[in-house]
Parts: C-alpha cells; sequence; structure tokens
C-alpha cells in the first residue's frame, strides 16, 4: 500500500462531500405536468338525451375527474417531497374548464394552462396538444389519471407517450421516484395483481385510485388560488388541427334489470332451466 | 285534585281549538286520572319554552323539576269506552326512581282479538313472531324494550279505522309506529300495547309538478320520497340522518326538524293537509292541497308534534321545493361558541337567500365520529380546533353561490371568526362532510351507553347546557 501523502489527501477533501446537495440543485427543477378533465360528477345520476345523440349535460353537476385528482395530489405530493419546484395542470376544453383549473390550483398547483375548444374531443387531439405542451413546457413528469369517468377511453396516456416517446407506467398504484430523479419505480395494478416498472425519467404516468386519497381545498389555498395564473390558449396556437376520425352514433341506457322470478317448486325451476334458459 | 286541575288548565291553554263544539270532538269532553301513586306532568316531549316551564313550576310539584332532571314526559292516549271520554295516562322516563306501573283498567290481547285481526288485516297483517316483534319492541339505541306481543300492518286508512275502533271497544292500548328511528323512546310500547305498524302503507298516491304538492300515505321512507321526486326536480323540505329508515307519518306526527330547517322551515309550513285517525277510529280528513286555505279551525297543526297521542296520521299532503342544481358545502373551524353564534347571524345576512343548512359540532364530537365509524377522514388535520361548523348553500346559478361564498368566507376568516376551512370540491367530498355530521347519533351508540335528550334551546344558550352537564358529569365523560 502506497503512501498517503498530504496532496492526495487534500483532494480527497475537495471532493464534494454530499452526493444529494449537488444534485439538489438539479433536481429542484423538475416541473411536473398534470392534465385534468371536466366531467360529469361522478355522484350524479346520468341521463341519456331523448335523441339519443349523448348524456344530458346541462344544468348537470360538473367537477374534477376523480383519477385526475388523484393524479395532481401524487404531483403535489412529489413536490413536497422535494422532488419538483412546480405543478403545472393543464385542461383542453369550452371556457368552464377554468372552474375545474380552479380547483387544481386550489389544492395546491403553482399555475395552469387552459387550451379553449368548445367542441368535442378525443383522446388522440388531446394527446396531441399535450405533446405540444409539453414540448413547450418540458416537464420532468407528466401525471394523467387512468381514464375519464365520463368516456372510459384508457388512451389518452398511452398515445402521449407514444407520441412523445417516453416509458409510461399506467394504473399507478404506487409511485416513488428515486433521489436524483432519474428513474421512477411503478407499481401497476394489473389483472394478475401487481407489476412493478422501472421507469427512466421524463415518463408518463397514469394513476389509478388506490395511489392515494385526494387532499380537501382549504380555504387559505382557495383564497391564493385567485392571484395565481392560468394561462389560455387555443389549438390554433399550439398548430394542431382538431380532426375527429370517431362519430357518435348513439347512445343509449343500458337494458334494465328484469326483475327476479320466485318459483315456487324445483319442477318449475327444472322446467324453467329447460324451456327458457336452455341450459340444461 | 290539584293535579286534575294543572292537567286540565295545561290542556286548554295549550290547545284552545280542543273545545271547539263546531267539530263534534265528543272524546275532549272529560278528562279522567288515573292515579297511582306518581306525579304527573304535561310537557310537550321536545318544546320545554320559558312559558311552559314557569307555567307548570307554578302548578306542578316543586320536585319535578323536569329542566334540570332534563327527563320526558310522553304523552299516549289510550282509548276508553264507547266514546265517553278518554283517558291520560303520564309516564315520566327520567331516572327518577318512580317505574310506571301497568294500568290495570286496560285488557290484554287475547285470541278472539288475533282472530278478528287476521280477519281484518290478513294473515301478513299480524305478526306475532318473537325475532320480529323483538325488532318492534326495541328502540334504535336499544335503551328500552317494550314487551308487546301482537304488531298489527294495516295497508289502508280504513284498516286502521276498524282496528282502532276494535281496540277502543276492548280497551286495549295501542302504539303507532313508524320507522322507529326515534331517539327518546316515544316509538316502542311501555308494556304490552298492541303495536300498529305503518310500514305498508307507503305508496304515493299523486304528485302535481307545477306546485310541487306530493301526496302520500304515512308509511313512506323519506329516502324513497327524495328519490322520487329528485326524478321530478324536486326535494323534501326536510332531510334528516335517519332518513333510510324514517316513514313520513313518524316525521309529521313528530314534528320532526332536520338539516334543512333553516331555510325550508318546519313541517308547520310545509304540510298542507293530512289524514288522521283518531283513537275511537273515526276517520279525520284534514288532507287539504291548497297553499291556503282559511276554511275551519287549521286542526292538523294539533297533530303535527303530537306524537301519536290524539290519532294516527295515515295521509300527509307536503308541499315540495324545487331542486335546485348549484349546492355548495363548507367545513369550518372555529375557536369558540361565540364565534359559532357570530357566523350564524353574519351567514344569515350575508348568505341571505342561498343559505340551507348550518350545523355545528365540537371536537369531542368529531373525535367519537373519527374514532367509531370507518372510512371518514378529518377534513381539517392540520391542528385541532374547538368547533366544527357545517355550513350548506344551495341556488340555481353555481357560479353566483361560489363567489358568494367565498366572499363570505374571506370576510370571516379576515375578521377572525374563522380560523380554518375546506370547501366540497365534488359530490363525494360534500357526502363524506355530511357523514360526518350525520354519523354522531351512530358514534354515540358505538361508543357506550348513551342518554339522548331532544332539547329546544335558544341559541345562546346551547352551549351552556353542554358546559353545565360536564360539570355535573366530571370532565373525563365528555
Amino acid at each position: 500500500m502506497g503512501h498517503l501523502g498530504w496532496t492526495d489527501l487534500w483532494c480527497v477533501l475537495i471532493r464534494p462531500p454530499n452526493k444529494a446537495s449537488r444534485l439538489c440543485t438539479e433536481t429542484a427543477s423538475m416541473r411536473i405536468m398534470v392534465a385534468i378533465k371536466r366531467v360529469i360528477d361522478y355522484a350524479v345520476k346520468i341521463r341519456v338525451k331523448p335523441d339519443k345523440s349523448g348524456v344530458e349535460t346541462s344544468n348537470v353537476k360538473m367537477s374534477m375527474n376523480p383519477f385526475c385528482e388523484i393524479a395532481l395530489e401524487e404531483a403535489l405530493r412529489i413536490k413536497e417531497s422535494g422532488r419538483a419546484s412546480e405543478v403545472v395542470a393543464v385542461s383542453v376544453g369550452p371556457a368552464q374548464c377554468v372552474d375545474t383549473l380552479r380547483t387544481g390550483l386550489a389544492m395546491g398547483a403553482d399555475r395552469a394552462i387552459h387550451v379553449e375548444f368548445p367542441g368535442t374531443l378525443y383522446p388522440l387531439s388531446i394527446a396531441k396538444i399535450l405533446k405540444a405542451l409539453v414540448d413547450a413546457e418540458k416537464p420532468g413528469l407528466l401525471l394523467l389519471g387512468k381514464q375519464a369517468i365520463d368516456d372510459d377511453c384508457n388512451q389518452t396516456g398511452q398515445m402521449i407517450a407514444g407520441l412523445l416517446k417516453w416509458p409510461q407506467g399506467t394504473f399507478a398504484s404506487k409511485v416513488v421516484l428515486d433521489e436524483e430523479n432519474k428513474v421512477a419505480t411503478v407499481d401497476r395494478e394489473v389483472d394478475g395483481g401487481l407489476e412493478t416498472l422501472c421507469l427512466d425519467l421524463p415518463a408518463v404516468i397514469t394513476t389509478d385510485l388506490r395511489l392515494n386519497q385526494p387532499r380537501y381545498a382549504s380555504l387559505p389555498n382557495i383564497m391564493k388560488a385567485k392571484s395565481k395564473v392560468i394561462k389560455k390558449l387555443t389549438p390554433q396556437d399550439l398548430n394542431i388541427e382538431i380532426r375527429s376520425d370517431l362519430e357518435v352514433v348513439q347512445v343509449t341506457d343500458p337494458p334494465k334489470r328484469k326483475a327476479g322470478v320466485i318459483l315456487s317448486s324445483v319442477d318449475e325451476l327444472i322446467d324453467k332451466l329447460k324451456n327458457e334458459a336452455r341450459v340444461l | 285534585m290539584a293535579n286534575v286541575v294543572a292537567a286540565y288548565c295545561l290542556l286548554r291553554r295549550s290547545s284552545r281549538k280542543l273545545f271547539d263544539g263546531r267539530q263534534n270532538l265528543n272524546f275532549f269532553g272529560s278528562i279522567r286520572f288515573v292515579n297511582s301513586g306518581l306525579t304527573y306532568n304535561f310537557t310537550r316531549t321536545r318544546e320545554l319554552s320559558r312559558q311552559d316551564v314557569c307555567y307548570s313550576d307554578q302548578i306542578v310539584s316543586k320536585h319535578i323539576c323536569f329542566l334540570r332532571a332534563s327527563g320526558n314526559g310522553v304523552l299516549t292516549s289510550f282509548p276508553r269506552g264507547e266514546g265517553s271520554g278518554f283517558q291520560i295516562h303520564c309516564r315520566y322516563l327520567a331516572s327518577m326512581a318512580s317505574t310506571p306501573v301497568r294500568n290495570k283498567s286496560f285488557s290484554t290481547v287475547n285470541s278472539d282479538d288475533i282472530i278478528y285481526f287476521k280477519k281484518i288485516l290478513g294473515e301478513k297483517g299480524v305478526v306475532e313472531e318473537e325475532e320480529k316483534l323483538d325488532d318492534a319492541n326495541t328502540d334504535w339505541l336499544r335503551k328500552y324494550k317494550g314487551s308487546s306481543k301482537l304488531m298489527l300492518q294495516p295497508r289502508s286508512t280504513q284498516e286502521v279505522s276498524q282496528i282502532l275502533h276494535y281496540c277502543n271497544s276492548r280497551c286495549l292500548a295501542v302504539v303507532p309506529q313508524g320507522g322507529n328511528t326515534g331517539l327518546v323512546g316515544g316509538s316502542i310500547p311501555v308494556f304490552d300495547e298492541v303495536i300498529i305498524n305503518l310500514r305498508s302503507m307507503n305508496n304515493i298516491l299523486s304528485f302535481d309538478k307545477v306546485s310541487g304538492i306530493l301526496v302520500c300515505e304515512a308509511g313512506c321512507i323519506l329516502e324513497n320520497l327524495i328519490s322520487f321526486l329528485d326524478n321530478e326536480g324536486f326535494i323534501m323540505p326536510l332531510d334528516l340522518g335517519a332518513k333510510g329508515s324514517c316513514q313520513i307519518g313518524g316525521n309529521v306526527s313528530t314534528n320532526a326538524g332536520g338539516l334543512r330547517l333553516i331555510r325550508y322551515g318546519s313541517l308547520h309550513g310545509s304540510v298542507l293537509g293530512l289524514e288522521a285517525v283518531l283513537a275511537n277510529g273515526t276517520v279525520l280528513d284534514m288532507l287539504g292541497t291548497l297553499r291556503k286555505d282559511n276554511t275551519g279551525y287549521d286542526l292538523k297543526h294539533l297533530f303535527i308534534g303530537s306524537e301519536g297521542s290524539l290519532g294516527i296520521v295515515t295521509k300527509v299532503s307536503i308541499l315540495t321545493p324545487p331542486k335546485l342544481s348549484s349546492v355548495n358545502l363548507a367545513f369550518l373551524a372555529c375557536k369558540d361558541y361565540t364565534s359559532c353564534q357570530k357566523l350564524l347571524s353574519a351567514a344569515k345576512t350575508k348568505l341571505g337567500e342561498i343559505l340551507s343548512a348550518f350545523e355545528f359540532l365540537d371536537i369531542n364530537a368529531m373525535d367519537l365520529v373519527l374514532k367509531h365509524l370507518d372510512g371518514l377522514r378529518d377534513p381539517l388535520p392540520s391542528s385541532k380546533h374547538n368547533f366544527y361548523i357545517l355550513i350548506e348553500t344551495t341556488g340555481s346559478t353555481e357560479s353566483h353561490d361560489k363567489e358568494k361564498l367565498e366572499a363570505f368566507l374571506l370576510q370571516s376568516i379576515e375578521s377572525g371568526l374563522l380560523t380554518d376551512g375546506v370547501l366540497a370540491q365534488d359530490i363525494n367530498q360534500a357526502s363524506a362532510f355530511w357523514r360526518i355530521r350525520e354519523g354522531i347519533p351512530e358514534a354515540l351508540m358505538k361508543a357506550g351507553a348513551v342518554y339522548k335528550y331532544d332539547l329546544s334551546l335558544p341559541p345562546e344558550k346551547m352551549y351552556d347546557l353542554v358546559e353545565e352537564m360536564r360539570g355535573c358529569l366530571g370532565a373525563t365523560n365528555g
């Protein structure tokens, strides 16, 4: 073993002692973008329009999609743990989306972007718009709800990951970012159980129900939200042409459940199984 | 003798309309007492207004300090004879050392009675099984238990009338029962009275979409009425935690208040008419559906709040307000009771027409609820607060209401009335807040033995009662 001269010792001491502190300055600038959607409130009884063209949305309570709430809550928790510096909420839709964005700001998002478009929007258009926003804002992480409760498409997250060529962790029930913010470990809820993935950041994560319980919007935060900025854009500003490749032909109620029948004897049961249900 | 005079004077004073000759109410002609060694008092179970207290103090014996003992006096009418008069047997359900004794002049149910009832009601309408009777004999808090051997479930006013006429002639005591969700033991028998349960009379008879007037039978469950009206775009003017089981007949008979009293008023204003069957089987049809009807004396008000002592309510006609789309709910925290009161007056002034509910709970209640009920979390976890307030607004324009509410809340925080608060952002969060408030009786039941009294007090004195009781019971019992 050689001698460690004074010069060698000196070099050792000069090396930055704390790995994390150097990287903190890098990670602190990570921005999280959360896409949220304004939908009919989960607890409202849905009515189909008489002309079967869609669902009644006028005079009906609208609120933030529950999965988007969970995504926003996760973003806020990541920011509160020091791994992100800013949470940006974005929404695409008609003018009233501003209300939903205000809720997001009241929960704790720092600023919001509203891309105004009054017509029907499908996941691919949303994905294209989000891609344009991601290119402009350059977040390190994009969080979305796994699906919207009005159309149940479950496509936007996957599509945008494809467009951005980013890795995706969908149906996340646990998200852990490592210290250097380079890798996200995501537990996914799949049919067979739980699957754990490691994703390199930047990545797209879509959230499932058991990820967290969203916080309530407290009054002090609601007051602060009034002064936060909501940037308004249109699809034209982003050079996106909204073109729908799908057309909704008809929306109908599911058939009403038929009442059960109480039978009086085993013979009657056998008869029904044979002749009506035809399973015997 | 002094007691008879007391009874007569109090009845006379409280309800002059009873003595109107025009209405041919001959059963109020004579009032007799059975003296079995107990001291009686007459008081309407819910309201101990200052006037009643002073009046009764003068007349009734001094050692019934019913305010201090915070007990209940319940008026039960047992029919006697063929319309020659009826007796009032009074029982005093407080923790005084006096147990009620069964009045010997009332008969017991025998097999002939059962045969007769089965003839009128059919097999299904007569219940004698132990299990079902167990439920009907026990109150919701599981504190009191009667020993009735027979429960009847009539399906129409005609059947109720026949039953009561028969019981009157046989001198069988009866107790009317609805959802049995009362918390003061009023809906169950004391001894072996026949239980007349109205759950089979649950039809909605008519609904006028223009005026919002709903006519239904007394056994309709409140929640079913609320869902029916929901489809039509209306709501019931009362809403209580027990809505899943309580029946509208019971609500009317007990003059239930509920969460929306501050907005829609009491049932005396919302009930436009009712049909009741008196103790001797006479059917009193007061089922008007007009907003204003000044013909004759307005007898229905006697039945509202009389708790079945004057008759069994069989049909109700009620005015329902339209359902408004914008509902906002705020869960707030105050530091003391004076701020709560000031907040109430500020809310009435600033929120005005959109205020639809104002409830308060203190920290002990909150802790109990969070401890004993599942799936609930503290909306204001950051610190402990002494008092929590729930404010609900209902209006037609979402943006206008939200603006008004937020302005009011901001002002209240700035002036120091509020220390913290959250606003529900969707219906799920709102239901969670309501669950905290409506779950208090349930949590209390799980916490241990409960003495529950339904007291009406002026707002400024409300919390004094709590503090005094805490002093009496000792701080640990809370």
